[in-house]
C-alpha cells in the first residue's frame, strides 16, 4: 500500500515536473491587436532559432486585445514576460506601477520600436466616395471608422494624425485642429474598442466609407478579404507610429526568463525578423531589408509624436486623460 | 380547459407574431451559425474544431462547467434547505446576496475578482509574495463562472420547496429518521425535476458566459480562452470557419441542454396528471 502510494506519487510529480525537467521554455508576450498574424509567425521562427541555439524547447505564448487593455490586465498582474504595444504611454503605464525600468526605452535601438508603420485611409474599390486627404473625411457626406481612443492604441494614433494634418494647415492653430476633429468625429456612426474590431465592422459588416487604420492592418485587410474590394488611401501626411517593445523586468526576474526575453526582442531587430515585420507590412527600420520592399512602402510626410505633440505623456494627458480635448469634442 | 372567448382573428394574429418574431430572432441565426460553419465543406469544419487552439478552449470550458455545476448543486441545496427549513436572523438579506449576480451585469461580476485578486487588489501583495498566480488562470475563470451561475440552482428550488412546506419532513422526523434519512428520501424524491431543471440551467450558462470571464481570462492562447472567448477571437483573425465552427459546437450543447429541458417538461406533465 505505501509502495502503491509512492508510486502513485511519484507518478503525478512527475507529470507535473515533465515539462521543466525537459528543458522546456516558456514565455508570454502580451500585445496589441492587429500583431497577431505577424507574431504568430516570429514566435516559431525564434522558437526554431533558440532550439538549435540552446537545445530547449521554447514555447511562446501570446495574448491580444487592445493595447491600453492590455496594459492594464499586465498592471493587475498578468504574467507578461515581454510587452509588445501599439504606443509608449501604454508601456509608461507599466513602469510607472514598477513592474518594469522607467528608462526601458533606452534599452534597445530606435525608441525600443523595431519597426515603425503609420495611418492610412481604407476605402471600398474605386473609391466611390473619392477621399483623397483628411479634409475629406469631414465632409457631411463621408462615414469614418475609427476605434476609441480611450481603450484603442491605434485610436490613438488616428486621432493625433488628424490633429497634426489640421495644425499643418495655412493658419493652423490648437483651437482650428479640435474643431476639424470634431468635426470628423461627428462623422464616425460607431467607435469599437480595439482596431481589429473597427477593421471588421467596416470590412465584415460593411459600415462606412472610410476606415482609419494602421498601414499593416489596412494591407492585412486587403489580403484577406480580396483585392478587388478595397482600396488603400495614402494622405498627404500622416503621423510616425512607433510601436515599442519592452521586458517585464519583475515578471523575467521571477521566472528566471530574462537571457531568452532579450533574446527575443533582439531577434525582431535581425534582418530575418526584419524581414518578416516587413512581410506584415510592418516597415522595417534596417537599410538593408527597407531597400528591399521599398516598392511595398509608399513614400508620405510623416509627424512624430515628439516635435508635434511633446512625447507621448504630455499627448496622453492633453488628449485622452479625462477632461482632455478627447472628452470635449465627444459631449 | 374552457375554449378561448377571443375571435378567432385574435389568437391567430397573435401566434403569427409569436412565431414570426421567434423564426427572425432565434430559428434564422441560429440555421446561419451552422451555414457558415459549414461553407467551405466538412473537412474545413473538422480541421477548424481540431485545432490545439479550439480544443484547448473546448477542453477547459467543460472542465469550467464540470467543476462550477456541482459546487453550485451543493450551495443551491444547502441554501434552498436552510432558507425553508429553518428561521434564523438575516434570511431575507441571504435571499437578496443569492439574487446579486443577476442583477449585477457580468463585466462587474469579473471585475470584482481583478479588484481581489489583481497585482494591485486586496489580496495581490499577498498572493505575490508567496507566489500564487489566481486572476489570468483557468482558476480565476472557475471562480468567476461559479459566481455568475450560482443562483440558478437556489432560484430554482426556493419556491419548490417553499410550496412543499415542511409537515413531510416533520413527519419523517416524528417517524425517527435522521437528518440524512429525511433529505435522501422525502426531501429529494420532491425536488429531484426541479433540481435537475436548475442544474441545466446553470450548466448552459457556465459554457456560454461571456463578460465575467473575458475580464479575468487574460486572453493567452491555447491557455485562458474558454469557447465564447475563442469564438471572439477567431472572428477577428477573419477566421470565419473557425470561428463558426466553435459556435456551432456551443449552440449544439446549447441545443442538447434544450432538448433534455423539455424531455423533462414533458417527464413532469405526465407525472401531474397521473397524481389526481
Amino acid at each position: 500500500m505505501i509502495f502503491f502510494r509512492r508510486t502513485l506519487l511519484a507518478g503525478v510529480l512527475a507529470l507535473v515536473a515533465a515539462p521543466g525537467f525537459a528543458a522546456d521554455v516558456t514565455m508570454l508576450n502580451v500585445s496589441y491587436d492587429p500583431t497577431r498574424e505577424l507574431f504568430s509567425e516570429a514566435n516559431k521562427v525564434f522558437a526554431a532559432q533558440w532550439k538549435a541555439k540552446t537545445g530547449n524547447t521554447l514555447r511562446v505564448r501570446a495574448s491580444h486585445g487592445g493595447s491600453g487593455k492590455q496594459a492594464r490586465s499586465v498592471i493587475d498582474g498578468l504574467a507578461a514576460d515581454v510587452v509588445t504595444l501599439a504606443l509608449a504611454y501604454d508601456i509608461d503605464e507599466i513602469a510607472d506601477n514598477k513592474l518594469l525600468r522607467a528608462d526601458w526605452q533606452q534599452q534597445l535601438p530606435d525608441n525600443a520600436a523595431p519597426f515603425y508603420s503609420t495611418i492610412v485611409f481604407l476605402v471600398r474599390k474605386n473609391n466611390p466616395k473619392s477621399v483623397q486627404d483628411w479634409n475629406d473625411l469631414v465632409r457631411a457626406d463621408v462615414k469614418v471608422i475609427t476605434p476609441n481612443p480611450k481603450t484603442s492604441g491605434g485610436a490613438r494614433w488616428n486621432y493625433l494624425a488628424a490633429w497634426a494634418y489640421a495644425l499643418k494647415q495655412p493658419g493652423g492653430t490648437d483651437a482650428t485642429a479640435k474643431d476639424f476633429v470634431r468635426a470628423l468625429f461627428k462623422n464616425v456612426p460607431v467607435l469599437d474598442g480595439g482596431a481589429r474590431a473597427s477593421t471588421i465592422t467596416f470590412v465584415q459588416r460593411n459600415i462606412g466609407d472610410v476606415l482609419l487604420a494602421w498601414e499593416s492592418e489596412a494591407f492585412l485587410a486587403q489580403n484577406e478579404l480580396g483585392k478587388d474590394k478595397f482600396d488603400i488611401v495614402i494622405p498627404s501626411l500622416s503621423i510616425l507610429a512607433e510601436p515599442p517593445v519592452a521586458i517585464v523586468d519583475s515578471v523575467v526576474d521571477k521566472r528566471g526568463t530574462r537571457a531568452v526575453a532579450e533574446a527575443y526582442l533582439k531577434f525582431l531587430y535581425t534582418p530575418e525578423g526584419q524581414a518578416l515585420g516587413a512581410k506584415h507590412y510592418y516597415r522595417p527600420r534596417l537599410a538593408e531589408v527597407a531597400d528591399k520592399v521599398a516598392d511595398k512602402f509608399p513614400k508620405l510626410t510623416l509627424v512624430t509624436i515628439d516635435a508635434q505633440f511633446g512625447g507621448w505623456r504630455n499627448a496622453q494627458k492633453t488628449h485622452f486623460s479625462d477632461g482632455g480635448t478627447f472628452d470635449e469634442i465627444i459631449k | 380547459m374552457m375554449p378561448p372567448t377571443e375571435p378567432r382573428w385574435v389568437r391567430y394574429t397573435l401566434i403569427t407574431v409569436a412565431m414570426l418574431f421567434l423564426t427572425g430572432l432565434v430559428v434564422l441565426p441560429l440555421l446561419l451559425v451552422f451555414a457558415e460553419a459549414l461553407r467551405q465543406g466538412l473537412s474545413a469544419y473538422f480541421t477548424a474544431l481540431t485545432d490545439p487552439d479550439a480544443w484547448a478552449a473546448i477542453k477547459l470550458t467543460l472542465l469550467t462547467a464540470a467543476v462550477a455545476v456541482p459546487l453550485n448543486l451543493i450551495f443551491g441545496v444547502s441554501a434552498a434547505w436552510a432558507i425553508t427549513k429553518f428561521d434564523f436572523k438575516g434570511k431575507s438579506l441571504l435571499i437578496t446576496l443569492i439574487d446579486l449576480p443577476f442583477s449585477v451585469s457580468p463585466v462587474i461580476g469579473g471585475l470584482i475578482f481583478v479588484l481581489l485578486f489583481g497585482l494591485q487588489g486586496w489580496f495581490g501583495p499577498w498572493l505575490r509574495a508567496n507566489d500564487i498566480q489566481i486572476l489570468f488562470t483557468p482558476i480565476a475563470i472557475i471562480l468567476a463562472t461559479i459566481f455568475v451561475t450560482f443562483p440558478f440552482v437556489a432560484r430554482e428550488l426556493l419556491p419548490l420547496m417553499q410550496e412543499q412546506g415542511r409537515q413531510e419532513e416533520e413527519a419523517a422526523r416524528v417517524l425517527g429518521a435522521s437528518g440524512w434519512q429525511i433529505f435522501r428520501r422525502v426531501t429529494l424524491p420532491n425536488i429531484r425535476w426541479g433540481l435537475l431543471y436548475g442544474v441545466l440551467l446553470c450548466n448552459a450558462r457556465a459554457m456560454g458566459e461571456f463578460g465575467a470571464v473575458s475580464v479575468v481570462s487574460g486572453h493567452i492562447r491555447g491557455e485562458t480562452n474558454t469557447m465564447p472567448l475563442h469564438v471572439e477571437i477567431m472572428y477577428n483573425e477573419y477566421a470565419f470557419t473557425g470561428a463558426f465552427a466553435v459556435a456551432s459546437l456551443l449552440a449544439l450543447l446549447a441545443l442538447v441542454t434544450l432538448v433534455a429541458k423539455s424531455l423533462l417538461d414533458a417527464v413532469l406533465e405526465r407525472r401531474e396528471q397521473r397524481v389526481p
